[in-house]
């Protein structure tokens, strides 16, 4: 077997440019989303502005969750056909699991807590 | 003779089964590092779980409440933030094929990073001072493994970085690197991603009493 | 100077060594003498520069491939020690009669078995059976990642090689193999046998998920032109399903080890009895990564099953779709039900219905499967050949050890049933009637294309009878003890009237044992009959998919033209329109160089896995830095590709087009 050391970088470039790609304005919108998403949060917790905890704790998830989104757009580039669609088909389903993983461990171990541990329910979700 | 005894009768072919010319193989790269990314994430969610099952658990302990510095976190947040936005912009270099933005907008990207680190490690630190580390109660177990992981994501992104560096100055904006640039790019927003959850879940939900 | 030397031995002695137990003694003697004989062999034939180069430095998916498949096979030969052992001591504890192993061996015993047999037997045989399949089935000149691949494999080995120097130096865990907490914490279990568990785990996990992303881009990335999704074969759809399980469930693994490892390492509290602690997550937490696991060990198997149903019966796999939807059905649904590990663990009725339903409906797609194989078969020609025999075992067995499955999935008779001697027939019952007789069904079916020669059909007869009746034999009798109330990883009993039924299940031991020594005679027989039972063609069977299309074995290339696919089952379609062999306008081909990163890095991180153990921390710390230095060194090597020669090839090829005439 010869050993032929060859320049792939001649014959790569000649495809098109692999990977999303960027804009300046992206990136600005994004940045600037995200800013306004984490301040508020920051704010409602350490201005305690509302009475209710509950209230407080959807807000700040809910804000969360919108710019997890926003990063994922503006700076991860997320969109349906990147790589024939696998990339969105993989995010889905790792956040399918995660919210079993989540949402499961969590209704289970409340479960095990009240029934099992009843010295420990001053704990437990 | 062979074991075929369901041989298929053969017809001449009106189909053209070979690839005669050079057949280019799709790079893997990206999709592989992605898929990397969502197995990270879900090592976060078992340990996101795992705090969410801990969480109250002080043990007689300290609480979030008692603990978190609120403002530290925002400025770490905001480090975090900014490193991303640095990022991108040494994305822009690239994409532009401009070495030494890339390699500029990258190396003030590992400052921010390594200023984020800076600063949990003063946190740690300090609680460690105050009695509250890992030991002292479950929660505060959970705590620290889940800040302290995506603390260490942080410091194997810094390493890379720097590696990255080396190499775009050994070799420049080859295919390869620019790959390698994307990978890191993946990396540097998913971990701002995590710190969404993080600062969110852990120090903002921990806070309210 | 003792400062001197903790700081370098950790807490590692003579004293650790354990020359006090003469069975461990005479295994090490017989494995020593062993293992000289083998090294002085390959010396004196001068065959190391060959291994070097041809095998483990190789990244070439059908040499990673059959590595896997012998790792698999010396670690069954070790977990089938571990099970006679346990049957010959079980045989005898009763009354006064103490059996001949002392309790904590014991224990050693039973925990090693099942981490060895799960992740270091069928592990490596359903990985190594995707390694050599896959890409040829698809096309493909190997997988996307070929580094990453020679690497997985050395950290799969590098986690072996820490439980097999585990019996010579030290202990291993005594606490079952999922090891739970507060037992595994470290006020319970203070020794190195739990460390060496997790270790070894992790090493081997990295590997693994490695491992399952390789192959998840290799099928999405890598076919054939033409090849859509519908049109990839069986066995390639069971291998995505299953690598999408891997990198999805093993971080759970990961991040379970590192929270026990941290209790036990940094003194927290995740899994403790105290400050918090909650052992329960635990048990939660293993168990999501834990039933995904199980779905990780048998899909493959059901693709071998339907790739050899569909090849000896001369017909189209029935029901391709269906079988397809059936399998996404499993993917999706094992991450459903992990509860139904532990229904007595009290989460209480709400949530118990809900776990013991979803297994209830996990049950149905694999039904739907069973069905297929049997329509398959249904007016087809069948050829009766071994990998067919193994078939219809796998699929009377399996289908038992099933409903045992969804009998136990009525969390009340789980109540009753759980943990005793009917749980452990149950998953012996799918993993050997699934897994086992799988992995031998398909080394039978796939042996003439790796190796060139057919296996020799007798000995795989009476392999098979064997291993069928001896399961049979070992476990039927447990189902019955299980009923009546015997408890799990017991080492004594008072109660006489059980040992006729652990006689019995020795006795299906033996013949279980006779089952591996018939493979290996077969092995044996074989090679020296190979002229006779050579593979011209590359297709002995009259094969249905790609990799049947290539000489036995496949060029280094996989195929000189990438081929085109149009239909499902593309070789058979090949062959039904006329495809003719090229003889001309051969190219140069790309490949990768081979590498020996794979074995320093996995070297390294074994040797930071024991010093981890043994509380090393400078030798661990040193262990680690050149860890992290041979890592980042590695990704400062830009040449990692080479080119075959056309000439070289059109030699290759006009060869075989000279032997297939």
């Amino acid at each position: 077997m010869s050993e032929l050391s060859h320049n792939h970088d001649v014959h790569h470039d000649h495809h098109e440019e692999e990977g999303p790609h960027s804009s300046f304005s992206g990136y600005m919108l994004g940045f600037m989303a995200s800013v306004f998403l984490t301040a508020i949060p920051f704010w409602l917790v350490m201005g305690d502005v509302f009475s209710s905890r509950s209230t407080t704790v959807l807000i700040i998830l809910a804000f969360a969750l919108v710019q997890i989104l926003v990063h994922m757009v503006y700076f991860l580039h997320m969109n349906f056909q990147s790589e024939g669609g696998w990339t969105m088909l993989s995010l889905i389903f790792t956040v399918i699991l995660l919210f079993i993983t989540l949402a499961g461990s969590l209704w289970v171990m409340h479960h095990m807590n009240v029934n099992m541990m009843p010295s420990m329910m001053s704990g437990g979700s | 003779m062979s074991h075929s005894t369901a041989m298929p009768a053969a017809e001449p072919g009106q189909f053209d089964f070979l690839v005669k010319g050079e057949h280019h193989v799709a790079n893997g790269t990206l999709l592989g590092f992605w898929l990397y990314l969502m197995s990270d994430c879900l090592i976060f969610a078992a340990l996101f779980a795992t705090y969410g099952v801990l969480s109250q658990n002080y043990a007689g302990g300290p609480s979030g409440a008692d603990l978190f510095d609120l403002p530290l976190v925002a400025l770490n947040t905001s480090f975090l933030l900014f490193s991303s936005i640095t990022y991108g912009f040494a994305m822009l270099q690239m994409q532009q094929r401009k070495l030494k933005g890339t390699m500029i907008w990258l190396a003030i990207t590992g400052v921010f990073g390594a200023g984020f680190l800076g600063l949990e490690l003063y946190e740690f630190y300090h609680l460690l001072h105050q009695g509250a580390g890992p030991q002292r109660s479950a929660f505060l177990s959970a705590f620290f493994t889940l800040v302290g992981t995506h603390g260490l994501h942080v410091c194997i992104g810094i390493i890379w970085l720097v590696t990255l560096l080396f190499q775009l100055r050994k070799h420049g904006l080859t295919t390869a690197n620019r790959r390698r640039l994307f990978c890191l790019s993946m990396f540097w927003h998913f971990l701002d991603v995590v710190w969404i959850g993080v600062f969110t879940i852990v120090y903002l939900m921990g806070s309210l009493s | 100077m003792s400062d001197l030397s903790t700081l370098i031995f950790g807490r590692l002695s003579l004293d650790s060594i354990p020359f006090h137990d003469p069975i461990l003694v005479a295994t090490f003697v017989v494995a020593a003498l062993g293992g000289i004989a083998l090294l002085g062999a390959l010396t004196y034939y001068k065959v190391w520069g060959y291994l070097w180069k041809e095998w483990f430095t190789s990244i070439d998916h059908k040499r990673i491939g059959v590595m896997y498949m012998i790792l698999g096979l010396i670690m069954l030969l070790r977990g089938f020690a571990d099970a006679i052992m346990m049957r010959i001591h079980q045989a005898m504890a009763f009354g006064e009669a103490t059996g001949y192993l002392p309790p904590d061996h014991y224990d050693q015993i039973f925990t090693a078995h099942g981490v060895i047999m799960i992740f270091f037997v069928a592990m490596p045989f359903v990985v190594g059976l995707m390694n050599y399949i896959v890409p040829l089935q698809i096309g493909a000149r190997d997988v996307a990642f070929p580094f990453l691949n020679n690497l997985s494999f050395w950290m799969t080995s590098a986690g072996a090689a820490l439980i097999m120097i585990s019996l010579f130096i030290g202990e291993f865990a005594k606490s079952g193999w999922l090891a739970y907490p507060p037992l595994t914490g470290i006020l319970q279990s203070p020794g190195v046998g739990v460390d060496y568990y997790i270790w070894s785990l992790q090493i081997a996990g990295v590997g693994t998920l490695l491992s399952g992303i390789n192959f998840v881009v290799t099928i999405v990335k890598m076919r054939a032109p033409g090849m859509n999704m519908m049109k990839m074969p069986i066995f390639t759809w069971t291998a995505l399903c299953t690598n999408i399980l891997i990198v999805a469930a093993f971080p759970v693994l990961t991040a379970v080890m590192t929270l026990l490892s941290l209790d036990r390492y940094l003194d927290m509290n995740f899994f403790t009895n105290d400050l918090g602690g909650n052992a329960m997550m635990y048990v939660n937490l293993i168990w999501i990564w834990g039933h995904p696991e199980v779905y990780i060990l048998i899909l493959p198997i059901f693709g071998v099953f339907s790739e050899i149903v569909s090849t000896y019966s001369g017909k189209r796999l029935f029901g391709y779709s269906s079988m397809v939807y059936a399998t996404l059905v499993i993917t999706i649904l094992s991450y459903l039900v992990w509860l139904h590990h532990f229904f007595t663990m009290g989460s209480g009725a709400t949530v118990n219905s809900f776990f013991g339903i979803t297994t209830m409906i996990i049950s149905i797609p694999t039904g739907a499967k069973i069905f297929n194989w049997l329509f398959t078969m249904y007016r087809g020609r069948i050829q009766f050949e071994v990998p067919m025999l193994w078939t219809i075992g796998f699929m009377i067995t399996f289908v038992i050890g099933g409903m045992t499955g969804v009998l136990l999935a009525v969390p009340p008779a789980d109540f009753v049933l759980h943990n005793s001697l009917f749980l452990i027939a149950h998953f012996h019952n799918v993993i050997i009637g699934g897994v086992v007789f799988g992995t031998f069904a398909a080394i039978t079916f796939w042996y003439p294309k790796v190796t060139g020669y057919k296996l020799e059909p007798f000995w795989g007869k009476v392999s098979f009878w064997c291993w069928f009746i001896g399961f049979y034999l070992a476990f039927m009798p447990l189902y019955m003890l299980g009923f009546m109330g015997v408890t799990r990883r017991m080492s004594h009993f008072d109660d006489p009237s059980l040992q006729i039924w652990f006689q019995i299940a020795l006795g299906g031991a033996v013949l279980i044992g006779a089952g591996i020594i018939a493979f290996l005679v077969q092995l044996y027989v074989s090679y020296k009959r190979r002229d006779s039972l050579r593979d011209e063609t590359g297709d002995p069977w009259g094969g249905r998919t790609l990799e049947w299309s290539t000489s036995s074995p496949p060029p280094k290339y996989n195929f000189a033209f990438t081929p085109r696919v149009y239909d499902l089952d593309a070789w058979w379609h090949m062959k039904s329109n006329g495809f003719k062999r090229a003889t001309d306008g051969f190219m140069p081909i790309h490949m990768p160089k081979n590498t020996a990163a794979g074995m320093v890095i996995s070297g390294l991180s074994a040797a930071f896995g024991f010093a981890m153990v043994w509380h090393m921390w400078l030798i661990g710390g040193l262990a680690f830095a050149a860890l992290m230095i041979a890592i980042i060194a590695h990704t400062f090597n830009y040449k990692r590709d080479y080119y075959i020669p056309a000439e070289e090839v059109a030699l290759v090829e006009a060869q075989r087009t000279e032997v297939a005439a």
